[in-house]
C-alpha cells in the first residue's frame, strides 16, 4: 500500500500557505497530523496532486484561554490535548475524549483540527466541539469567516471548508464555574473508531442546567447535536426522569445504520445508555466531584 | 540486571534466549530485509470480485510504465504449465487466474518492476474484463442443488461438494444415544479468522540462469517440504533448489501453504533472471491467504441422569474455500479434529463431516493449532457447558465427574487415539485453587440478586501435537517424522541443524538445552541452524506443535547416539572397559570413582586427536525421529467476566491458565508461548473475524476491520502448572505452542454464557461481541 | 513519478542526505534508503506500530509520514539503542524478562517504551499497557513486555542515582 505521486509542498508561513492554496484550489490538500490523510493516500482513496503541509509554520500549536474564549491552533495535538491541565480541570469532555482518541502513537501527530476538517461521522472532536457549541475560524487568502460548529458538518467527510481554506482557529466559550463535562465512547479495542459515542457538557446554574450540549458519533452521516435533548434539559433540575427523558431524546436523534458493529436498535440504545451516564457524570463534575 | 544467569541450560533452567541480542539490535534479517544486486520487486494485481469469468486481460498500459520489467499473467504460465499448482490436500490451485477468478483478492497478473512503488502503480493499470457470476459463501449455499458450480475446471466435479469423512463407531454411538437418560445438543459456528502474524508472508526469489540454481528466501515454516514440492512445482531438479527461511515473524500456521506469488516470483526470476522480491500488504495478507476455521458444528451429547456422558455424536460441514487447501495430514480429511472426546471418558463417539467449496479464499490451516484439534476442543467443551446448565450440576464437578482418570492411561479413545499420560483432575484442582473458585461463585449469586452480570468460565483441553508416527501422518505423501543433525568440534562446542523452523518460539535456546542436558556441553556453546535447506537434514517443519515432541526428541536421540560413541571414546582416554563407563552432567567417569574423570570437552578433542583403533574419527550424528505415537498436553483454563448490560460489553477480569505441556525444557519460553497463545484465543473469542457480504466481499481485509488484541484489552494472566511427562517421548516433553489458542476460546465464551444462562441464553457464537450479548439480553428482556 | 526533492535528516546522530520522491514514506527512506532494516513494516492501515521510531523523540509510525517530513529532524530507530556496544536498559530487559519471540514487533515496542519511560520514570503497569497499546505484538500476550519496561524503569532509576559520572559514561 503506496501513495501514488504528488507534490510536496512546506511553507513557512500562514500567507505563503494559503497563497498556495489559492493557487492550486482543488488540487491540494491541507497537511496536518497526516493520520487520516497517509493512510489514505497509501491506500489511494485520495490522490491529491500537490500537499501543503502547514506542519513547519510556527505557533500554530497552541491552547489558550483568552478573551473569554478557549482557542485551539490548527496543529494542537491530541497528545497535547490528553495532558493539558486546563481541558482537565475546566473542559473534561475534551479531556476525556483525548485519551480515547486513535491509539498513543497516532495521538502524537493528529490534531483536533486535522480531525475536525477530515469530518469522518465516527472521529470524536467533532461531536465534543458540537456539545460545546464552538465556532470555527477559517481563512483564506482573501478573508476569514467563522462558522459555527453546527453549521460545519454537511454530511461524511464533507464541510463548510472551502479547498482555499485553512481551518486557523476553533473557538469554545470559556468555561463558567459549575461546568461538567463527559464523554463516553463504545470501541471495540484501542485504535478502533466508536461504534457509539456521546459527548455531554453542562452547565449548571442554582442547581438547575444553565445549558446543556449533546453531541452523538458515529450513528449518522456526520456527527450530531442532539439540539431536542439539549433543549430539554435546559432549565430542568437533573433528576432521574429529566435525565431519562434526555437520553431517551438523543436516541431519537441518532440515525445509526447496521453494520459489523451492530444493530440500528442497539447502537441507539447505547446513545440513550451513554447519555444517561454522561449526564450523571457531567452533573457529579460540575458539582465538583469526578 | 542483565546479568546473565549463570545456569549452564539444563532441563528446567530459565536460560535467557541466544536469539535474543540480534532482534533486539535491530538485527534480525527477516525476507523483507533481504536486498540482492539488481533486484526487482513484484505487486499483484487481485480480483475485485468474489466469483468472475475473465473475459480478457490487457496488460499494455502497465507494461508502459517507466521501470516495469515484465507483466506475467496466467496465460504466461499456461505456456509453462505452471498456471495450477498442486495443494496440500491434493486438490489443486490456480497461481494466477485464467478461467475464472473464485474469490475475491485472488492473484490475476503480477507486475515486475525495478522499484515497488513503481511496481504497485503498475498493477493498477492492469485492465481485467469480467463477467460477473453469483458468488457463493457459505458452505449450505454451496451444497444447494442449483447452486453456481465453483470447480468447473476439474474433471467429474459436478458440484461444490469436496469430501466425507466419518471416525469412531456409528452403531456403537447410536446405541449409547438409545440408552441416554437425556441428550443435550449444541449447533455451533466456529467462524473464519486468520493467523496475521506480524510479519506478512514474502519472497526473495533469486534464480542463476546460467546455472538453473535457485535460492529462494521465503517466509517459511516447513523450508524442506516446501523445496520438494517446488520441485515438482516447478519441475526444477530438487538438488538446484536451495530455500532458506531467515528470521521469521511469526507464522502460526500462515506460513505452511505455498501461496502463489511465491511461485510467480520464482518464476518470473527464472524467466528475467534477476533475483524478484514479493512481500504482501497485510490486506494481501488477509485476503488470500491462509485462513482458519470456518467450521460449522452441531453436537450432541447423551448423558445418564447422574451426568456421566455417555455418548457423543458430532456432525460438521466445513467452509474450504474456493481451493481444498488445507494443511493437514493426508488420511484425514478434518484435520484430528475426532480428538473431539477431549478430556472425557466417553464410550462411544461417532463424527461425520463434510467440505464445501465456496467463492471465499483458500486456506484451513491450522491457526495455532494441531490440525483442528481447536475446533474440536471448543466444541466438546461449550457442549460440557450445556450439558453441565442441562444436568444443574457445577461446570467443574461435571468435569471431574467425567475426566479420563490417571489410572486410565495410556487410555484409548472411542475415536481412536492412545493418549499417552494425563493427569485432569489435579490440573483443575490447581486452576480453581488459584483462582478461589467457591468465593467466585458466591460473589456471583450476590450480584445475580442484585441483576449483575458476572460469569466464571470453565474449559479443560486435551491437545494432540507432534504428528507423526509417519505410517498414519503424512502431508502430500511426505512423512511426518523429524530430525536433527548433530556436530560436536574438537574443541567441544557444537552445532546442532534441525529440520524444524522457529518462527519465534525460540528454538535456537530449547533445543540446545537439550544437548545439554544429554551431553552437559553447555546451551552457550551450542549453535542451532534452522531453515537452509542446504544446510539442515531434511524435515517436515514447524506447526502444530511438533518441533519439541519431534525435532526435540530427534536432537535428544542424536546427542544420544554421540553419547554412546562418546563413552567408547572415554573408555579408551580412561583405559576402562566401556561397560564401566558412567556419564553424569557432562562427565565420564569409571563406575565407582567418579573422582578421575573426562569431560565431553576432552573427548570431543580425542574424537579428533586419539581414538581407538579402528574407531570412524568424529563425533557428528544424524537422526531421523519417526514418533511412536503423539503427545497429549492438557490443563485448565478459567476465565471470570463482567457484563454491562448498557452495552453487552464483557470485561474479562482475570483469568487463569494451567498448563500440563509435560516436561518443561526452559520454563521461561514455555510461559511466554503460553501468554501468546491466551491473547490469540482471547482475540478469536471476542474480536478477530473475517467474514463476508453476499456478494463474497472480504470484510476483514485490514487491521481496521480484523481486530488484533492489544495490551489494553489483553487480560492479565495467572498462571500456574502441573507436570506429567510423555512416557514415550525422550526427555518427556509435550508440545506447547498451541495448547492455549486451543483451549482458551472456549474457557472465555463459557463465562460469558455462565453470566447469562440464568436468563435462558445457551449459546452465542464466536466473536462474542458487545452487540451480540446485548441483543442476547434484549432479547429475553434482560438489558438495560 | 513525481520530481525528487533533496532532504537532510539526522538519523541516529547521523546526517544524512537524499534525493526522494515526494510520495517516499519514512519507513521506506529508513528501510530501502538507508538500509536501517530494524524498523518494520506490519500493516497498512496505520494500526500495528512495528515500524514506530522516535522523530524528534516522539514516537511516530513511520509508515504514517513522509520522509520529506522528516527533512531538518532528528530520527531516533532500534540501530542506534545500543550505541557504543552497551545495551540500552530496555533492551537488556526486553532480553531479561523474555519480551520478545520473534522480534518483529520488538523494536517499535523498545522505542515506545524508552519515551514512556522518559516522560513518566516510574510508570505503572497500566501506564505501560496504555502507553503500548498502539503497538501490537501478535507473539508474547504482552505480559513479558510489560515486566521488561518495568523492569527497565527500575534499572534507569538506579543508574540515574548513582554519581552522575558513572551515568554520564553509561550513556
Ligand atoms: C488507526 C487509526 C485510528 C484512528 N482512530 C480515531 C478515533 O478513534 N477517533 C478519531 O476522532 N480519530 C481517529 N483517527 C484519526 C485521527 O484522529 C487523525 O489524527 C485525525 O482524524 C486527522 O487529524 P490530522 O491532523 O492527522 O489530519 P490530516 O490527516 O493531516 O488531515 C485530515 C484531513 O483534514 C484536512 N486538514 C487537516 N488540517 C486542516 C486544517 N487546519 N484546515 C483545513 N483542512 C485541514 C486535510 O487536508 C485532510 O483532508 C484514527 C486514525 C487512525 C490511523
Ligand atoms: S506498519 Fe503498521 S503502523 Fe506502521
Ligand atoms: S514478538 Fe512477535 S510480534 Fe511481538
Amino acid at each position: 500500500m503506496l501513495p501514488a505521486p504528488f507534490e510536496y509542498h512546506a511553507p513557512n508561513t500562514m500567507d505563503e500557505a494559503l497563497g498556495l492554496l489559492d493557487e492550486l484550489g482543488e488540487d491540494a490538500k491541507v497537511l496536518a497530523g497526516g493520520q487520516s490523510l497517509i493512510p489514505l493516500l497509501k491506500l489511494r482513496f485520495a490522490s491529491p496532486a500537490h500537499l501543503v503541509d502547514i506542519n513547519k509554520i510556527k505557533d500554530l500549536d497552541f491552547l489558550e484561554e483568552r478573551d473569554g474564549m478557549l482557542r485551539v491552533g490548527p496543529l494542537f495535538r491530541h497528545k497535547s490535548a490528553e495532558r493539558s491541565s486546563l481541558l482537565a480541570s475546566r473542559y473534561q469532555v475534551m479531556a476525556d475524549a483525548a485519551p480515547q482518541i486513535a491509539d498513543p502513537i497516532i495521538r502524537n501527530r493528529g490534531t483536533i483540527a486535522g480531525s475536525v476538517a477530515h469530518a469522518d461521522p465516527s472521529g470524536d472532536w467533532g461531536t465534543v466541539l458540537l456539545a460545546l457549541d464552538a465556532d470555527l475560524v477559517l481563512r483564506s487568502r482573501s478573508a476569514t469567516r467563522t462558522v459555527k460548529a453546527r453549521e460545519f458538518f454537511s454530511g461524511p467527510f464533507s464541510t463548510a471548508l472551502q479547498p482555499t481554506e485553512i481551518l486557523s482557529e476553533i473557538r469554545i466559550p470559556a468555561a463558567r464555574p459549575q461546568t461538567g463535562g463527559a464523554y463516553l465512547k463504545l470501541e471495540r479495542k484501542v485504535g478502533d473508531f466508536a461504534t457509539v459515542a456521546v459527548a455531554v457538557h453542562l452547565q449548571m446554574e442554582d442547581g438547575k442546567v444553565g445549558s446543556a450540549g449533546i453531541g452523538l458519533t458515529a450513528v449518522g452521516p456526520q456527527n450530531i447535536k442532539a439540539g431536542q435533548a439539549e433543549a430539554a434539559l435546559r432549565g430542568a433540575s437533573l433528576d432521574d426522569t429529566t435525565i431519562k427523558e434526555a437520553a431517551a431524546l438523543a436516541a431519537e436523534a441518532a440515525e445509526p445504520t447496521a453494520d459489523q458493529r451492530g444493530s440500528v436498535e442497539y447502537k441507539r440504545n447505547v446513545v440513550r445508555v451513554f447519555t444517561e451516564r454522561g449526564l450523571k457524570r457531567a452533573y457529579e463534575r460540575a458539582r465538583g466531584g469526578g | 540486571m542483565a546479568v546473565e544467569t549463570p545456569l549452564k541450560g539444563n532441563i528446567g533452567d530459565s536460560i535467557r534466549r541466544k536469539e535474543d541480542d540480534r532482534f533486539i539490535r535491530g538485527r534480525g534479517n527477516y525476507v523483507d530485509d533481504i536486498a540482492l544486486p539488481g533486484m526487482l520487486h513484484m505487486a499483484i494485481h487481485r480480483s475485485p470480485f468474489a466469483h468472475a469469468r475473465i473475459k480478457s486481460i490487457k496488460t499494455e498500459a502497465a507494461q508502459a510504465v517507466p521501470g516495469v520489467v515484465a507483466v506475467v499473467t496466467g496465460a504466461l504460465l499456461a505456456q509453462h504449465k505452471l498456471a495450477w499448482m498442486p495443494t496440500l490436500s491434493g486438490d489443486t490451485q490456480a497461481v494466477l487466474a485464467t478461467d475464472k477468478v473464485r474469490f475475491q483478492g485472488q492473484e490475476v497478473a503480477c507486475v515486475v518492476a525495478t522499484d515497488p512503488y513503481v511496481a504497485r502503480d503498475a498493477a493498477a493499470l492492469v485492465e481485467v474484463d469480467y463477467e460477473v457470476l453469483p458468488a457463493v459463501v457459505t458452505p449450505q449455499q454451496a451444497l444447494e442443488p442449483d447452486a453456481p458450480l465453483i470447480r468447473d475446471e476439474k474433471d467429474g466435479q459436478t458440484n461444490n461438494h469436496i469430501y466425507h469423512w466419518e471416525a469412531g463407531d456409528k452403531a456403537k454411538t447410536d446405541e449409547a444415544f438409545a440408552k441416554a437418560d437425556r441428550v443435550v445438543s449444541l449447533d455451533t459456528f466456529y467462524p473464519r479468522c486468520h493467523p496475521s502474524p506480524l510479519e506478512t508472508c514474502g519472497i526473495v526469489a533469486d534464480v542463476n540462469s546460467a546455472t538453473g540454481h535457485a535460492t529462494l528466501y521465503m517466509t517459511s515454516q516447513a523450508p524442506h517440504a516446501h523445496r520438494t514440492l517446488f520441485a515438482i512445482v516447478a519441475g526444477l531438479p530438487e538438488q538446484n533448489i536451495r530455500i532458506i527461511s531467515p528470521d521469521i515473524g511469526g507464522g502460526f500456521g500462515n506460513k505452511v501453504p505455498i501461496y502463489p506469488g511465491y511461485v510467480v516470483a520464482t518464476a518470473a526470476s527464472l524467466l528475467i533472471g534477476k533475483p524478484v522480491k514479493w512481500v504482501e500488504d497485510r490486506s494481501e495478507n488477509l485476503i488470500s491467504t491462509g485462513f482458519a476455521r470456518d467450521f460449522h458444528m452441531s453436537g450432541e451429547m447423551a448423558l445418564s441422569n447422574d451426568g456421566r456422558i455417555l455418548g457423543l455424536r458430532v456432525k460438521l460441514l466445513s467452509d474450504n474455500g474456493a481451493f481444498y487447501a488445507d494443511a493437514q495430514p493426508t488420511k484425514f480429511r478434518a484435520g484430528l479434529f475426532h480428538i473431539v472426546t477431549g478430556s472425557y471418558d466417553v464410550a462411544a463417539a461417532h463424527v461425520e463431516a463434510d467440505g464445501a467449496y465456496t467463492n471465499k479464499a483458500p486456506g484451513g490451516v491450522a491457526y495455532r493449532c494441531s490440525f483442528r484439534v481447536t475446533e474440536a476442543s471448543y466444541l466438546i467443551e461449550r457442549l460440557v457447558e450445556s450439558a453441565a446448565l442441562e444436568m444443574k450440576m457445577d461446570p467443574a464437578d461435571i468435569r471431574l465427574k467425567n475426566f479420563i482418570k490417571p489410572e486410565q492411561f495410556p487410555y484409548m479413545s472411542a475415536t481412536g487415539f492412545e493418549y499417552d499420560s494425563g493427569d485432569y483432575p489435579r490440573a483443575m484442582q490447581v486452576a480453581l485453587d488459584k483462582l478461589g473458585y467457591q468465593s467466585l461463585r458466591q460473589e456471583q449469586a450476590e450480584k445475580r440478586k442484585k441483576g449483575e452480570l458476572m460469569g466464571i468460565g470453565v474449559a479443560s483441553f486435551t491437545e494432540v501435537v507432534g504428528a507423526g508416527p509417519g505410517k498414519h501422518y503424512d502431508i502430500a505423501g511426505l512423512r511426518m517424522f523429524d530430525s536433527a543433525e548433530l556436530r560436536v568440534h574438537p574443541t567441544g562446542k557444537a552445532i546442532l541443524k534441525l529440520g524444524v523452523k522457529s518462527q519465534g518460539q525460540g528454538h535456537e535456546t530449547t533445543f540446545a538445552q537439550i544437548v545439554t542436558e544429554e551431553l552437559g556441553i553447555p546451551a552457550a556453546d551450542v549453535e542451532v541452524q534452522e531453515g537452509d535447506t542446504d544446510n539442515t537434514p531434511y524435515g517436515l517443519g514447524t506447526y502444530a506443535s511438533r518441533s519439541t515432541p519431534v525435532g526435540g526428541a530427534a536432537t535428544a536421540m542424536v546427542s544420544r547416539k554421540l553419547r554412546d560413541k562418546a563413552k567408547r571414546i572415554a573408555a579408551h582416554l580412561l583405559e576402562a572397559s566401556d561397560a564401566d563407563i558412567e556419564f553424569d552432567q557432562g562427565k565420564f567417569f569409571v563406575r565407582g570413582s567418579p573422582a578421575k574423570s573426562k569431560t565431553i570437552q576432552d573427548v570431543a578433542f580425542a574424537a579428533y586427536t586419539n581414538l581407538p583403533d579402528g574407531m570412524e574419527a568424529g563425533l557428528e550424528g544424524v537422526t531421523y525421529y519417526d514418533p511412536p505415537n503423539m503427545t497429549f498436553p492438557f490443563g485448565t483454563y478459567l476465565v471470570v467476566v463482567d457484563i454491562d448490560r448498557g452495552t453487552g460489553q464483557v470485561k474479562v477480569r482475570r483469568m487463569v491458565a494451567v498448563d500440563d505441556c509435560g516436561v518443561r525444557i526452559n520454563p521461561m519460553i514455555v510461559e511466554g508461548q503460553i501468554h501468546g497463545g491466551l491473547t490469540e484465543g482471547f482475540g478469536i473469542a471476542f474480536m478477530q473475524l473475517i467474514t463476508f457480504d453476499e456478494e463474497g466481499n472480504c470484510l476483514g481485509s485490514n487491521f481496521t476491520d480484523y481486530l488484533l488484541p492489544t495490551s489494553w484489552e489483553t487480560p492479565r494472566f495467572e498462571m500456574g502448572e502441573t507436570v506429567t511427562p510423555s512416557p514415550h517421548h525422550p526427555i518427556g516433553a509435550k508440545g506447547v505452542g498451541e495448547s492455549a489458542t486451543v483451549g482458551s476460546p472456549a474457557a472465555f465464551v463459557n463465562a460469558v454464557i455462565d453470566a447469562v444462562a440464568h436468563l435462558g441464553i445457551t449459546n452465542i457464537d464466536m466473536p462474542v461481541t458487545s452487540d451480540k450479548v446485548w441483543a442476547a439480553l434484549h432479547e429475553k428482556g434482560a438489558a438495560e | 513519478m513525481s520530481v525528487s526533492q533533496p532532504i537532510t535528516v539526522t538519523v541516529n546522530g547521523d546526517r544524512k542526505t537524499a534525493e526522494v520522491e515526494p510520495r517516499l514514506l519514512l519507513v521506506h527512506f529508513l528501510r530501502e534508503t538507508l538500509r536501517l532494516t530494524g524498523t518494520h513494516i506490519g500493516c497498512d492501515t496505520t494500526h500495528c506500530g512495528a515500524c514506530t521510531v522516535l522523530v524528534e523523540g516522539v514516537p511516530v509510525k513511520s509508515c504514517t509520514m513522509l520522509a520529506v517530513q522528516a527533512d531538518g529532524q532528528q530520527v531516533t530507530t532500534v540501530e542506534a539503542l545500543a550505541a557504543g556496544g552497551t545495551l540500552h536498559p530496555i533492551q537488556a530487559a526486553f532480553k531479561q524478562e523474555h519480551g520478545l519471540q520473534c522480534g518483529f514487533c520488538t523494536p517499535g515496542m523498545m522505542l515506545t517504551s524508552i519515551a514512556l519511560l522518559q516522560e513518566k520514570p516510574d510508570p505503572t503497569d497500566e501506564d505501560i499497557r496504555w502507553a503500548l497499546s498502539g503497538n501490537i505484538c501478535r507473539c508474547t500476550g504482552y505480559m513479558n513486555i510489560v515486566k521488561a519496561v518495568r523492569s527497565a524503569a527500575a534499572q534507569m532509576k538506579a543508574a540515574a542515582a548513582v554519581p552522575a559520572a558513572t551515568a554520564a559514561a553509561r550513556s
